[in-house]
């Protein structure tokens, strides 16, 4: 089943009543951070993300390149990565036609400054330094890909792991969605839309181990779209299709789960002392219901929500990604608004 | 100099008469509505100057805003969207590398000069605020990753979904800012959303009956909030009310494929019998004009037939008529846009 049908399919079994009681967060909001420069823009804003400087990079789907070659087609170009400074100035580009950067899902900063980016079409992960210098790739684009109803096969070709569904050793990813990290820099991989497992690699990126697998039982996942790591070492998966985060220590064992804050897309932890949980109830991108965003403890109490779906301001196109280095100012990669939103929270 | 009598009667014979000479398909085609009256036109020669190296494709779309200035949504190698200045001139390009821009099909300026871009190709249509940058999109742009990586979702034409489009083909809007879309080449309907697009209704199914669209290829709105659809497959001009309740049909100008309604105290219909792609050479003979008419189907004049010199029409996709008696046209096959000046009589 496709993410958004699931989605639909929650959006109507969501009791209202559990909604209902939950405290509404006050907040401002602008959607012209970002200043383009002439002639450049955003396609959908799938990631976004700060580095400790405060400059903002934005990983977003544009165009795309198709090449027939042989009996084969090939890919390349289709997303970009812009960095931003805090002030929404635009900087520049990094990546520019880079060999992964073909369908932008997710782009984070580990504690060093260094950028990630997640790319769903060529399931890799792509590492650059903080000058914008590239360092290092997890997994293998596929060599080729099989277009849309050309005989053999679901996609691919090379380099992608495992049989659908199915929990598999390596780093070979199948449309990765998110990374985060330790406080040792070990990394943890969301390995959805396929494989439907977390990847644990150290921090130089050798594998570790991995696990989950398609299912609705604890420890496994119907679309794993989001992960991110508390100040404990504590795995938080967003698990979309089952409507809830799953709670894991740092060897993947299962600890709890949090329910009742919709079809989580996108989740974050904030830094800090007191850390807190976000998670956006994200609307599939053929409705306009739901979209809020929770605020919780990290251990599920909900503090409050914001936002909903929309196409204004204070309202979110299908929010892909969400950066909360300040708690209180976060912001909001929305998919079908093609736009970056900062939400600014006010706090009593 | 001998003159084959068989000739001579044939100069003489009534134009009624000289039908009969054409092909059944060609004597199908035709408009239903006859002996109208010429309007008389012209067309400026080279009106439109592109810089060296930039190049017109097809010519799918274009749309004048309140200051003359003339936007053109074209194929090329990339769907592009160009500015011109009221006196031609190149001004800029518009959403270069834009993710929404794949195959071009209409672009219409609002009243509050946003330019709205209808693409085919990605399923969507995009607004653009006055500077060209994008203030808010409609549809959705099928996942290349889900493409590519494994069989896209099968569209459901029984349930086409409220915010997803299917190869849309046009926008329109009526006084208060309420949207419409017709939608299009894969789904047969068209959609109403408020001034914030969120959905509002949508009416039509595919097939030919009265209500029913087969191919509603263009839209124009008029000032009451009427929506006239060019249900281009039926030959037809379909126009519902502003809660999409089926009001009335024409069928007497063709083929409808691009419709016009201009602004003002008086406004009039403009219908396209454009002649069709790749079709059939004995129809150019039958097609391609222009019909003015009243917003009630009156047929006031046409002007203008098939063919590729200055004037004339190969393949007319849109039609600008802010101004009733100065069009701006595009057309496909000749890769080019045309400024046209109507004589209407009495002018």
């Amino acid at each position: 089943m496709r993410p958004f049908q699931l989605a639909c399919l929650i959006a109507y079994l969501a009791p209202a009543s559990l909604l209902a009681q939950v405290p509404d967060i006050p907040f401002d909001a602008n959607i012209n951070l970002l200043k383009m420069p002439a002639n450049l823009y955003l396609g959908e804003a799938a990631g976004v993300a700060t580095d400790s400087k405060g400059n903002i990079f934005v990983y977003t789907r544009t165009g795309e390149d198709v090449t027939m070659g042989g009996s084969r087609f090939f890919s390349h170009g289709g997303s970009r990565l812009f960095e931003f400074d805090a002030t929404g100035k635009y900087l520049r580009e990094i990546g520019t036609g880079i060999y992964g950067f073909l369908f932008a899902q997710s782009v984070r900063i580990d504690a060093q400054d260094n950028i990630w980016a997640v790319d769903r079409g060529s399931s890799t992960v792509i590492k650059f330094d903080p000058a914008g210098r590239f360092l290092q790739v997890l997994s293998r684009k596929p060599e080729s890909i099989n277009p849309a109803g050309a005989a053999g096969s679901a996609g691919g070709g090379r380099g992608r792991g495992g049989a659908p569904g199915q929990g598999t050793e390596g780093d070979s990813f199948n449309r990765p969605t998110d990374i985060a990290w330790d406080l040792q820099g070990n990394m943890f991989v969301s390995d959805a839309y396929t494989n439907a497992r977390i990847v644990k690699l150290d921090k130089t990126g050798r594998f570790v181990k991995t696990w989950g697998s398609r299912g609705a039982d604890p420890g496994q996942f119907d679309m794993p779209m989001s992960v991110a790591a508390d100040a404990q070492g504590n795995v938080y998966v967003a698990d979309l299709g089952n409507k809830r985060i799953q709670i894991f220590d740092n060897d993947g064992n299962y600890k709890s789960q949090i329910a009742g804050v919709g079809a989580p897309w996108a989740i974050c932890i904030s830094p800090g002392a007191h850390q807190y949980l976000y998670s956006s109830d994200s609307n599939p991108p053929d409705s306009m219901d739901g979209g809020e965003i929770y605020k919780m403890e990290l251990d599920g109490k909900i503090v409050g929500k914001f936002g909903t779906a929309g196409k204004l301001v204070k309202e979110f196109g299908t929010a892909n990604e969400l950066d909360c280095r300040n708690p209180n100012a976060i912001l909001v990669g929305e998919l079908t608004n093609w736009r970056v939103q900062k939400v600014t929270l006010r706090t009593r | 100099m001998k003159v084959n009598p068989r000739c001579l009667l044939l100069a003489l014979l009534p134009p009624a008469l000289l039908a009969q000479s054409l092909t059944p398909a060609a004597l199908a085609t035709r408009a239903k509505v006859q002996n109208v009256p010429e309007i008389p036109y012209e067309s400026v020669p080279n009106f439109f100057k592109l810089p060296p190296n930039l190049y017109l494709g097809e010519g799918i779309g274009i749309a004048s805003n309140s200051k003359g200035h003339i936007f053109i949504f074209t194929r090329s190698q990339r769907t592009r969207l160009f500015e011109f200045d009221q006196s031609g001139n190149f001004v800029r390009e518009i959403g270069e590398g834009l993710y929404g821009f794949v195959f071009a099909h209409a672009v219409r300026v609002d009243p509050q000069d946003n330019i709205w871009a209808v693409d085919e190709g990605s399923n969507m249509v995009i607004k653009f605020n006055p500077e060209g940058r994008v203030a808010m999109t409609m549809g959705r742009r099928l996942e290349p990753a889900d493409a590519l990586a494994t069989a896209p979702p099968a569209p459901d034409p029984a349930n086409p979904g409220k915010y997803i489009f299917n190869r849309p083909t046009d926008v329109g809007w009526d006084a208060d800012g309420n949207i419409f879309v017709t939608d299009g080449y894969g789904n047969s309907r068209i959609v109403k959303y408020d001034k914030q697009g969120r959905f509002l209704a949508q009416a039509g199914s595919k097939g030919s009956e009265p209500g029913q669209l087969n191919l509603p290829h263009s839209l124009a709105v008029d000032a009451k909030g009427n929506a006239y659809v060019a249900d281009r497959s039926n030959r037809r001009i379909e126009v519902f009310d502003n809660d999409l309740k089926l009001k009335t049909i024409y069928d007497n100008v063709g083929t409808p494929w691009e419709l016009c309604i201009s602004p003002g105290p008086h406004q009039y219909l403009f219908s396209s019998n454009t002649f069709p792609d790749n079709n059939d050479y004995t129809l150019a003979s039958v097609t391609g004009e222009v019909y003015k008419m009243e917003l009630d189907g009156t047929v006031l004049g046409k002007f203008g037939k098939a063919g590729k010199q200055l004037g004339e029409f190969s393949g007319l996709h849109e039609i600008d008529c802010r101004n009733p008696d100065v069009l701006y046209v595009s057309e496909i096959q000749l890769w080019r846009a045309q400024k046209l000046i109507l004589h209407p009589a009495g002018k």
